[in-house]
């Protein structure tokens, strides 16, 4: 092209039989055409989209009349979530111009948004939507319980965001014993998608997590896309523990909504949800200790009417041996009689012992002053030792 | 970064074992009552914890040499 137009240039100045060249003449169109326009803002359906590996856009748009080409180069584009489908009804600001090489009427365009509200955003969602579907990431089978008492929630957010602040207040309010971790992260804009993949492979490596809840407060469509982020979405479905996602208000459903194991329409909801409330449970505490009084009751109930049981059983046993073996039993009664140790003390022995109950046997068992009892034949008598020389027998 | 202390959950989840071996089991007298002050321990420790009332919030830093620290977060 700069070739040509050397040339064309050289011809140009020297204009030799009057007639214009290809060049100068859509040169001149060019000159006219971009003079003629500033920025326009264009209405009407895409067709023949074309994305050049260099990563430019070239496409046709058209109405019931007629049509122009357009070209939206890498850097216009690049803002954009995804390539308009074909047959999107778009605006287009463009400032038109010819594209000499091709002597073609063409819009340079520099920003391109659907008709449709979010079109091109929700192209991208539905469209990261299906990859997530597609590799069963969406399936209600995946989604797990939450944990009923959580000791250490990780949240990925802002740390200066509304979300944060609902959450805190509510845990203080609900079940204060909870340790939040905070993992700081980038929640919309420029970074925000890579931020929050980062801040998931961080709470990953916090230990003792029971629960994670990603999310942030309200704001636009594009504030929340970070969200819809097929890659934040895979993250957050990798992630080793229940997680709860929380984004925007009530009606913003989000990619991550859909991969998490709960959705929580916002993040004071997320909170409520994760978190038992302390009241509840101090009702609940107070009903297992009465479960439990009344349990071991009903075993030391149990337990009397086993000993019962077996009481009447072995009186049972007892009285037939009376019954039956009497005289047995007188004799076997008269030799106990006998060998009993009473039966010597009725003789006028008595025993000694000190008060652990040790027998004292020789002189040196006493210490002067020492307390011990004597057993005689019908009880026991409370005695001392008294000695002339103390310390003598000590020890 | 510390490993969670006390579990009100580990507490509460052997106190309902408990409970339901107290009420559904044929134990011995013994058993039973082992059980049951095993379960008015675990009551003990469970009503210590809800009675914290100070809720820690505290901001997760990746330190220069990879691991992980913490710095409280005044909320």
């Amino acid at each position: 092209m700069d070739g040509g137009l050397d040339l064309f240039s050289e011809v140009d100045e020297n204009p030799s039989d009057g007639a214009w060249s290809v060049s100068a003449v859509t040169k001149q169109a060019r000159r006219l055409i971009e003079s003629g326009f500033t920025q326009v803002w264009v209405r009407g359906e895409v067709s023949g989209f074309k994305a050049y590996r260099s990563g430019h856009w070239y496409f046709t748009l058209r109405d019931a009349d007629a049509q122009v080409r357009c070209v939206m180069w890498r850097n216009a584009n690049r803002s954009l979530p995804a390539p308009p489908d074909e047959g999107t009804q778009v605006f287009i600001e463009a400032k038109p111009t010819v594209w000499e090489e091709r002597g073609e009427f063409r819009l340079t365009v520099k920003r391109l948004v659907p008709t449709d509200a979010g079109g091109l955003w929700k192209l991208r969602l539905e469209r990261a939507r299906a990859a997530l579907e597609r590799d069963g990431l969406l399936d209600p089978a995946r989604k797990r319980p939450l944990p009923k008492f959580p000791n250490r929630i990780a949240v990925v957010t802002s740390p200066d965001g509304a979300a944060l602040r609902d959450i805190v207040s509510v845990a203080r309010r609900r079940w204060p014993m909870v340790e939040l971790l905070v993992v700081p992260s980038l929640v919309q804009g420029e970074g925000a998608v890579e931020g929050l993949c980062a801040g998931l492979t961080l709470a990953e490596r916090i230990p003792a997590v029971d629960l994670l809840i990603i999310g942030r407060g309200g704001g636009s469509a594009e504030d929340l896309w970070a969200f819809n982020s097929e890659q934040v979405s895979r993250a957050l479905a990798a992630a080793s523990v229940p997680t709860i996602s929380a984004v925007g208000h009530e009606t913003d459903i989000s990619l991550t909504d859909l991969v998490a194991d709960v959705r929580a329409p916002t993040p004071s909801v997320a909170a409520e949800t994760a978190l038992p409330d302390r009241g509840e449970v101090v009702g609940m505490t107070t009903a297992l200790a009465q479960r439990l009084a009344s349990g071991l009751s009903s075993h030391t109930t149990l337990g009397r009417e086993r000993l019962a049981r077996t009481t009447d059983r072995l009186t049972g046993a007892m009285s037939n041996l009376v019954e039956n073996r009497k005289a047995v039993l007188h004799r076997l009664g008269v030799q106990l009689d006998a060998l009993s140790p009473l039966k010597v003390l009725e003789r006028g022995y008595a025993v000694a012992r000190d008060v652990s109950g040790r027998v004292l046997k020789q002189t040196g068992d006493f210490t002067p002053g020492m307390d011990f009892r004597l057993t005689v034949s019908d009880g026991e008598v409370a005695a001392r030792s008294v000695t002339k020389e103390p310390g003598n027998n000590g020890g | 970064m510390s490993e969670q202390k006390l579990s009100f959950r580990t507490e509460v989840e052997r106190l309902e074992a408990i409970v339901r071996s107290l009420e559904g089991e044929n134990l011995d007298l013994d058993k039973a009552l082992e059980l049951f002050q095993e379960g008015v321990d675990r009551l003990k420790k469970a009503r210590e914890l809800l009675a914290q009332s100070e809720l820690t919030v505290q901001r997760v830093l990746e330190e220069n040499d990879g691991t992980l620290g913490t710095e409280d977060l005044d909320l």
